[in-house]
């Protein structure tokens, strides 16, 4: 790899974030007990999570490849919480992804955040 | 995802962006081409202008078979019959561009008179208000069709935009350009780089992102999405939009220094427009 890694430091500090208004950082406390079925519409739906543009999914057709399958969560995840940490806001483990912060940005309406972390963790 | 690409994006990315400490913005060309090139050895290099269908094998196909039959045909015929025809004054745009219409591949071009980045449509309706017509709208119908002519009169030039030394503002547009690119925006968070560097080649649903090599070569398209044609920054404003990102004006400053920055990284290439895409 020609390119070398101090370079990759500077970038992360970089890479400017122009957010939207109603930006909420930390992930706030929430019961964690959201509705399986509710939650798949929401991964599958193509104008709220569309999960299914990045992942590959057991329930979706035409998926996207850009993040990996959302396949045996629970043997990935040790809990709960830290799986809806991932989805609201993908960039505090991995400040260059694409995946869009769910939470943070306010992609997702508190109960279809929910929910689509109980559909998550199910699968 | 292939843990050893990410590895070799993230770098990559960070090695653009510390290029205002460390590099130049030939340097940053260099990277950027070996960059694509190593992350799609099977493609000539030559092929990039063709955006994803240098990628997509089967899109190639359809691609092909549509060009047989051009649906920017008409775009430029009209676009011809602009060029021939004089403005009220008598005047017609010969007398701004006394070259002829095969000069696409001076533009973009740092105008160190007027302090800015000139392009392609903004000589073109410069040459308009000077002959006291009114000026195209920017992103479609009349302005994309003399672009497909001028564009077409222009094919086979080879890319080759300057930043002058002799005037820091036009390294300052430039690096403007570099950080839009790289720069997230929009409820979903996305910057350009995201989808045309780090995706590329990936799919985004079933939509295969092009590699951002070659993305400016050969606009204006004719994109069945759209149904007809439309310019580089309809594009522009259009991949803004699908982020929920406010999108800026087309021929504004931000998306001219932006084309001035990606055409400078496909310095070498050949245009190849106008183009058609689906
Ligand atoms: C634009 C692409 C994109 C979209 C849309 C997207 N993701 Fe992701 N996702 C990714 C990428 C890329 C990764 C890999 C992250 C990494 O490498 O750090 C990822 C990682 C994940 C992970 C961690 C997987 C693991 O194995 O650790 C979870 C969980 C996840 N995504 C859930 C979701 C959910 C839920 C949604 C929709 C509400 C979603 N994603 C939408 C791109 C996306
Ligand atoms: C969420 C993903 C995404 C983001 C972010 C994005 N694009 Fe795109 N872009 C696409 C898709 C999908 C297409 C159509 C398929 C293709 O050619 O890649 C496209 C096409 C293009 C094309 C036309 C390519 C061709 O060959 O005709 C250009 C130019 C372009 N994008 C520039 C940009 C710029 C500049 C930005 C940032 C302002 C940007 N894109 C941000 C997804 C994205």
């Amino acid at each position: 790899m020609p390119f070398k890694l101090p370079l990759f430091a500077v970038s992360a500090a970089a890479l400017l974030t122009l957010t939207a208004a109603g930006v909420q950082a930390e992930m706030p406390e929430m019961d964690l007990n959201g509705n399986v079925e509710a939650g798949k519409e929401v991964a599958l739906d193509r104008s709220r999570g569309n999960c299914i543009a990045c992942h590959v999914m057991p329930d979706g057709e035409s998926p996207g490849a850009i993040g990996p399958a959302l396949v045996a969560m629970q043997t990935r995840y040790p809990s709960k919480v830290d799986l809806a940490e991932q989805i609201w806001d993908p960039t505090i483990k991995n400040p260059e992804v694409v995946m869009p912060p769910f939470g943070k940005h306010g992609i997702l309406s508190d109960k279809e955040f929910i929910d689509v972390v109980e559909y998550i963790w199910s699968l | 995802m292939n843990k050893t690409t990410t590895t070799i994006t993230a770098a990559c990315i960070g090695g653009l962006l510390a290029t205002p400490l460390f590099a130049s913005p030939e340097e940053d060309r260099e990277l950027w081409q070996t960059y694509f090139e190593q992350r799609f050895p099977q493609v000539e290099k030559a092929d990039f202008v063709n955006g994803v269908y240098s990628i997509d094998p089967v899109g190639r196909e359809n691609w092909e078979a549509i060009e047989e039959f051009p649906p920017y045909e008409a775009a430029i015929s009209d676009g011809e019959e602009m060029w021939n025809t004089p403005f009220a004054n008598g005047k017609t745009y010969k007398d701004c561009f006394p070259d002829g219409p095969g000069v696409a591949g001076k533009y973009p071009y740092w105008d160190k008179e007027k302090g800015m980045v000139m392009t392609l449509p903004l000589a073109i309706n410069n040459c308009r208000e000077a002959n006291g017509e009114d000026p195209l709208k920017y992103k479609k119908g009349p302005i994309a069709d003399i672009l497909a002519y001028m564009t077409y009169e222009s094919r086979g030039q080879v890319v080759d935009v300057e930043i002058p030394e002799d005037d820091p503002r036009a390294l300052e547009a430039y690096e403007q350009g570099k950080q839009f690119y790289f720069a997230r925006r929009g409820q979903l968070n996305f910057a350009c780089a995201s989808c045309h560097i780090s995706s590329s080649g990936t799919t985004l649903r079933t939509e295969i992102l092009s590699p951002a090599l070659g993305h400016t070569t050969h606009f204006p398209v004719y994109r069945s999405k759209w149904g007809e044609m439309g310019t580089l920054h309809r594009r522009f404003s259009g991949c803004n939009k699908q982020v929920r990102a406010k999108p800026f004006e087309a021929q504004g400053e931000e998306y001219r220094n932006l084309e001035y920055f990606m055409t400078y990284m496909n310095n070498g290439l050949e245009l190849n427009g106008p183009g058609a895409r689906k």
